[in-house]
């Protein structure tokens, strides 16, 4: 997972419902992955300043909450970008070359997989199986599917999104 | 007490035990990785597993506990196959550049792969190439020699609270590191060195200062001295093969002769200037309502904890410098002035069982004299390396005694080393002003030992003083959360950052875990220094007759103008994050 990139902007509003989330929560045990799963929900990502405030909140140490937060897949330290870009990076699509793809798309938007781009408009995200197996390799841009993809149709999909 | 059975031999044993605890109590030895006692029991290296009669597989014998009838066999094809597959996955991606380690030859993988008979190594896998973290001033961490194995996350974690590395990432991609991968010098690490000495590898190491010592002693120019502090000498001696708890002091005096310095000189005796001017300070903070308690401020791991953590406990910190810093201040005024020689050409050498005494160095506010008071500081583990450097035989050395004016220091200053040793040499000093006239009883019992905070209520002519004395920064962090919270009232309370005190501090010599399982370290080591403090003619600080000649000479009196200007310091808030 790489180092966080955007500039954080969070209002009042998601500070005080992540506190309330907290207090919910506060005195069970194993609270941590609950609360980051909600913290997740509320601001999109998990950046520095959402761990400080659960970390404070919770009594636990940024050490430990980073630490599961780059254990699980699911939390993000990045924001997501208006368009999500999945690309299966399981078993059938890597066979079928889902690694070219996939280092098209980076190439062509100047990220790394769990990164956002400046302008906010994509994110990148690597996979596991999302059962499309027949159309492999497959990327997912939100609810669009691609199947059958060579790295020549990237530029040509990607470039749909960016009018 | 439980009967089991190991490699067919029946033995009892106590039913707290693990099958790793009953074994080594049969004398079977089982190897181990990732356990060090007390401090990281977590079963995660797999290098320990056994046979267990019943169990679907082999298990880890640091974690399973005993029970009436339990039978284990540790030494089977399968036990062993199992353990050499582990070891030889584990070493797969290992920086193996043992000659230029500096876990060389101390190092407990190094001493597994001999054990377990390794001789090649099957897996040729993918290594690591991850940068070096050696921004702090303190601590080096070298990711490609971690083995994972979660000692240094233990002990500061759970033991020290300050929890600045963890286990981040997964699968192969693991690393123990800190949150945002940041160096430790931007987390609030308190620079302790605990993780240096649980670590079984070279992961973890001192920013090692020797070359920039060789470097001033080479310079003509400069007028080199060097001050060793009390732990060091009851520990020194174990890097070269003497038995833990020896006493070396005269010859590491002499080693210290003969690897050139001007004059050696012993931090105790500005230990026993701390006395006065702290056992001053506590007096007259009682005498005009000042805040108490009054907390010790002579481990720098502890005052970078509370700077980061208590920010609202920085005024009952003692203004006193610590020690050494001190004795730097002294040097380069006093020495200086009486021996006429210019300060900016002294350059000042501690020789600290410490890490957090680097970073300490280091700060802005304690130059007095407008160079750093200390200039350098190196770990007991560096002065043994510069002494195996210079050729110098070290067991074989004749004893020598320390030069003077600096030399002849008290049995006060001696027990800074151990845990309690500041608040009972402080008792000493303020027991005796406050009665004015000596008094023949001087130890104080109840402030030793190794419980992890310890209270005692003294009665001295005139005023009783409510003590407290905590080591290890968790065991430090509760009583201040117990103080904070109004449940406990005190006086003066002594902190050192490290369990165990300076003799166990992060630069001391590293005892592998299967000694640790054994001895006590702390233990040990503080006996040492509580024979050498009975063996000294004078054992109190305000009785040194140096330092009396020092308060008539120059400083005036404790907590004087002149002190203030030399032996004091101030103390700020730190960011955590």
């Amino acid at each position: 997972m790489g180092e966080q990139n955007c500039t954080f902007v969070g209002t009042k509003e998601q500070e005080q419902k992540l506190l309330e989330v907290i207090e919910k929560h506060k005195d069970t045990k194993g609270a941590l992955i609950p609360v980051l799963h909600e913290a997740q929900e509320i601001y999109g990502y998990l950046p520095l300043e959402v761990q400080k405030i659960v970390s404070e909140g919770l009594d636990v140490s940024l050490t430990e909450i980073y630490g599961v937060i780059t254990f699980y897949t699911q939390f993000s330290l990045n924001p997501k970008g208006k368009y999500k870009i999945g690309v299966c990076l399981g078993t059938a699509c890597y066979v079928k070359g889902a690694g070219p793809i996939i280092d098209k798309v980076k190439e062509k938007l100047g990220i790394n997989v769990d990164e956002c781009s400046e302008d906010g408009l994509f994110s990148l995200e690597a996979t596991r199986c999302i059962g499309a197996c027949g159309l492999a390799p497959v990327m997912t841009i939100n609810d669009d599917v691609y199947g059958k993809l060579e790295t020549e149709d990237v530029e040509g999909i990607l470039e749909k999104y960016m009018k | 007490m439980v009967n089991i059975k190991i490699n067919g031999q029946k033995i009892q044993v106590p039913k707290t035990y693990t099958v790793l605890e009953a074994a080594k109590s049969a004398n079977i030895d089982i190897p181990t990785l990732c356990y060090l006692k007390e401090i990281n029991e977590i079963g995660a290296c797999r290098i320990c597993v056994v046979e267990v009669k019943g169990a679907r597989s082999l298990q880890a014998a640091c974690v399973y506990p005993v029970s009436e009838g339990l039978e284990i066999k540790t030494n089977t094809p399968s036990v062993r196959e199992a353990r050499k597959v582990t070891l030889e996955l584990i070493l797969s991606n290992h920086d193996r550049k043992c000659l230029t380690c500096i876990r060389n030859r101390n190092c407990e993988l190094q001493k597994l792969a001999e054990d377990l008979n390794i001789q090649d190594i099957r897996f040729e896998g993918e290594t690591y190439k991850l940068p070096l973290d050696d921004f702090s001033p303190s601590v080096v961490r070298d990711p490609n020699k971690c083995v994972l194995c979660r000692r240094c996350v233990g002990v500061c974690k759970n033991i020290q609270t300050v929890s600045v590395i963890d286990a981040q990432e997964r699968g192969f991609d693991t690393i123990v590191a800190s949150a945002f991968n940041k160096p430790l010098s931007e987390v609030p690490c308190t620079m302790c060195g605990q993780c240096i000495i649980a670590c079984p590898v070279g992961a973890l190491r001192e920013k090692d200062d020797t070359d920039r010592v060789w470097e001033a002693l080479a310079d003509e120019e400069k007028h080199v001295v060097v001050q060793t502090a009390p732990a060091v000498r009851v520990a020194l001696g174990e890097e070269f093969g003497m038995p833990i708890g020896t006493r070396v002091t005269g010859k590491m005096v002499a080693a210290l002769r003969k690897m050139g310095f001007a004059k050696v000189f012993d931090t105790d005796t500005a230990a026993d200037l701390t006395i006065l001017e702290e056992g001053t300070e506590l007096l007259n903070r009682i005498k005009e309502g000042g805040t108490l308690p009054l907390i010790t401020s002579c481990s720098p791991g502890w005052i970078k904890f509370c700077e980061h953590n208590y920010p609202e406990f920085l005024d009952h910190l003692s203004s006193c410098k610590s020690p050494h810093q001190m004795f730097g201040a002294i040097i380069k005024s006093y020495y200086a002035e009486k021996e006429g020689i210019d300060p900016s050409k002294i350059y000042v050498v501690s020789i600290m069982p410490c890490t957090a005494k680097k970073f300490e160095s280091q700060r802005e506010e304690l130059a007095a004299t407008g160079t750093p008071d200390v200039d350098a500081v190196v770990t007991t583990r560096e002065l043994a390396r510069m002494i195996k450097e210079a050729g110098i035989e070290f067991t074989a050395l004749a004893d020598e005694a320390f030069d003077n004016p600096f030399g002849d220091a008290t049995g006060a200053g001696v027990i800074f080393g151990a845990t309690g040793g500041v608040m009972e040499a402080a008792l000493r000093t303020v027991a005796e002003i406050l009665a004015g006239k000596s008094i023949d009883s001087i130890e104080y019992g109840a402030v030793r030992g190794l419980g992890g905070i310890k209270e005692a209520t003294i009665e001295l002519p005139g005023k009783t003083i409510r003590a407290a004395v905590a080591h290890g920064l968790g065991n430090a962090r509760k009583l201040l959360d117990r103080v904070k919270a109004g449940e406990a009232q005190y006086d003066f309370i002594e902190v050192m950052g490290c369990p165990g005190g300076c003799v166990t501090g992060g630069g001391q010599p590293i005892q592998p875990a299967k000694v640790r399982m054994d001895i006590d370290l702390r233990a040990e080591r503080a006996k040492a220094i509580y024979d050498e403090d009975r063996s000294l003619p004078v054992r109190k600080s305000h009785e040194n007759p140096f330092i009396k000649k020092l308060y008539e000479e120059y400083l005036g009196e404790p907590c004087g103008h002149k002190s203030h200007e030399l032996l004091h310091t101030h103390y700020k808030a730190r960011e955590n994050y």
